[in-house]
């Protein structure tokens, strides 16, 4: 996987109402306003307002962007067990993949880093509803798609005015779970 | 919407660039009934046309909407709604009524897929004659189709100058992909765009007729509430306003309003080449479609076959002029549309027949990958 050069595809897959639209945003957002490289984010879900299936693509390059989608991704994160069924087939070879433990049954998937991102944004955040933020720390720590530093700005600028430091909070339990994941602890 | 000011570097959503084009156009009012997938335009409308003195009102419907906008223009404002294909199918009357009675106004149609309420998140390319003939009765529409964030900010702004100058309605005809989708962009300065304002008659003039623009022409127009009092109908009128039955009387009207679009349908085109030089076969295409499509020549080009592609931005009027300068050089013309068939009606009568044209159409509610397209280009020169 090269960050430098070409085009750089990370797909964040699960289920309506888990944050993965908001987490594409703020991955967009960091390595296009922070990195400077072009970015395009799509989206799918379904016409319901939670649940269904819901993913979004980010596609990253130091060149013009003209296909908007991915096609074959180098990061994919599935937050359940249908995402991680139906999308590792998009994965090229060699590509990182990443589930939350938590809810998918990682047993078959032999290439995946499995990491409990649900029960670590209740245990160590206090709401489940910081999963995404969670992950996405982790997910940039493995994958360093973009600069940490990037990361951390942009989650600070864009979240709710208040929830700064537990945000934070999120995307460094994230880190931490993803080095230990990959023993490579600090 | 969120970005870095000081670089003025943006990460934008289509829908965001098309209200941040109309507010930069100066836009003042907007009313429409929220629709996935162009919902966000009238969100960010309503929360910033208050703070510039604007208006914002959510109407019942979108028949209450298109007819919002009607009413605003004509007593002065710059006027704009936001739908998507069952709304547009609602407006269509009205759409006729704005044509007819000559009225400026900007109607955004993000496309999804169809017919009825089919797919509300998912896009496709599926309305682009109904724009160009949904409504009764002969008469002409401008439509332009964005296919970048930027030109989302670009192509709204230009429908809302052209809707001045030819006092008329003018669509911006996005679809799902390009309308949700996210890009970096960096934003043009305010003041950017040079937007016409709709031709004024002086106050003192005596005897103004607001409909006197005859075969080809743009009358001017006043509005209500001034020293110009004025008749204003759907029914076929004169040059004051008020109904006829006089053949020479209707048949100037509808070739008028026709003709005053019709007429400059060459210099209203807005194309992108690329690698079209020395091309022998032509992709021919618009919106989300020409990004895949772009994506695509490059393969193409790399296997030895030399593709071209011409996207065009504005839809309506069709303008032939370029594809018959290319036909000559040409093998073949392939047209990918997310439908089974529509613009690539015009591209056949523009050519001809002299050069084969090929419709490659995706209805399945999802966007041609590169590869899809590349195979059929590959295909079609086999055989």
């Amino acid at each position: 996987m090269t960050k430098d050069e070409g085009r750089f595809e990370i797909r964040l897959s699960g289920s309506g109402g888990q944050g993965l639209m908001l987490a594409g945003k703020l991955l967009a957002e960091a390595a296009s306003v922070y990195d400077g490289k072009n970015t395009v984010q799509t989206q799918s879900y379904g016409p319901e307002a939670r649940g269904g299936k819901s993913k979004t693509d980010i596609v990253i390059s130091t060149e013009d962007i003209d296909y908007p989608k991915a096609t074959s991704v180098d990061v994919l994160l599935a937050m359940t067990q249908v995402s991680a069924d139906e999308y590792r087939r998009s994965l090229k070879e060699g590509g990182l993949f990443v589930v939350d433990s938590y809810l998918v049954d990682n047993a078959g998937l032999d290439s995946a880093i499995g990491i409990p991102f649900t029960l670590l944004a209740i245990e160590q955040c206090g709401r489940a509803l910081f999963a995404n933020v969670v992950a996405l720390g982790a997910v940039v720590e493995l994958s360093k798609a973009v600069e940490w530093d990037s990361l951390e700005k942009t989650v600070v600028a864009r979240v709710p005015s208040g929830t700064e430091e537990a945000n934070k909070r999120a995307l460094a339990v994230g880190r931490e779970a993803a080095r230990r994941a990959t023993g490579k602890v600090s | 919407m969120s970005g870095n000011n000081e670089r003025s570097i943006w990460v934008m959503q289509g829908n965001e660039a098309c209200s941040v084009g109309a507010v930069a156009a100066g836009v003042d009012f907007f009313a429409g009934y929220p629709i996935t997938p162009s919902s966000e335009i009238a969100e960010f409308m309503a929360r910033h046309l208050p703070l510039i003195g604007g208006r914002f009102i959510q109407m019942e419907d979108e028949i209450g909407s298109i007819a919002a906008i009607i009413g605003a223009s004509l007593a002065g404002a710059r006027s704009m709604t936001a739908t998507s294909g069952p709304g547009f199918s609602l407006m269509q009357e009205n759409l006729g009524l704005a044509c007819l009675a000559e009225i400026p106004c900007v109607i955004v149609n993000v496309q999804r897929a169809g017919p009825s309420t089919g797919l509300p998140t998912q896009p496709a390319q599926g309305d682009v004659m109904q724009t160009r003939w949904g409504t009764h009765g002969d008469h002409a529409i401008i439509a332009l189709a964005p296919a970048t964030v930027l030109e989302c900010i670009e192509l709204t702004a230009r429908c809302v100058s052209l809707s001045e100058e030819f006092r008329t309605p003018v669509v911006l005809l996005m679809d799902e992909v390009i309308g949700h989708m996210r890009e970096s962009v960096e934003v043009p300065a305010p003041g950017s765009y040079k937007v016409h304002s709709r031709p004024h008659p002086r106050d003192e003039q005596e005897d103004y007729q607001p409909f006197c623009g005859g075969l080809s022409g743009i009358p001017p127009m006043a509005h209500f509430g001034g020293p110009h009092r004025f008749h204003v109908t759907g029914l076929t009128h004169d040059e004051r306003g008020f109904p006829t039955m006089v053949p020479e009387e209707v048949d100037r009207k509808i070739r008028g309003i026709v003709g005053k679009i019709e007429d400059r349908a060459d210099d209203l085109a807005m194309n992108e080449e690329t690698m079209t030089d020395d091309c022998e076969v032509l992709l021919f295409a618009y919106g989300s479609s020409a990004r895949v499509a772009k994506a695509s020549l490059r393969v193409l080009r790399e296997r030895g076959l030399k593709a071209g592609l011409l996207r065009v931005k504005t839809i309506w009027p069709f303008s032939g002029k370029r594809l018959r300068e290319l036909a000559p050089q040409l093998r073949s013309i392939i047209v990918p549309e997310m439908n089974l068939g529509q613009l690539v009606t015009e591209v056949e009568r523009a050519v001809a027949g002299v050069v084969p044209v090929r419709h490659f159409g995706r209805v399945d509610g999802h966007l041609f990958e590169p590869d899809q397209i590349t195979d059929f280009v590959l295909e079609e020169i086999a055989s």
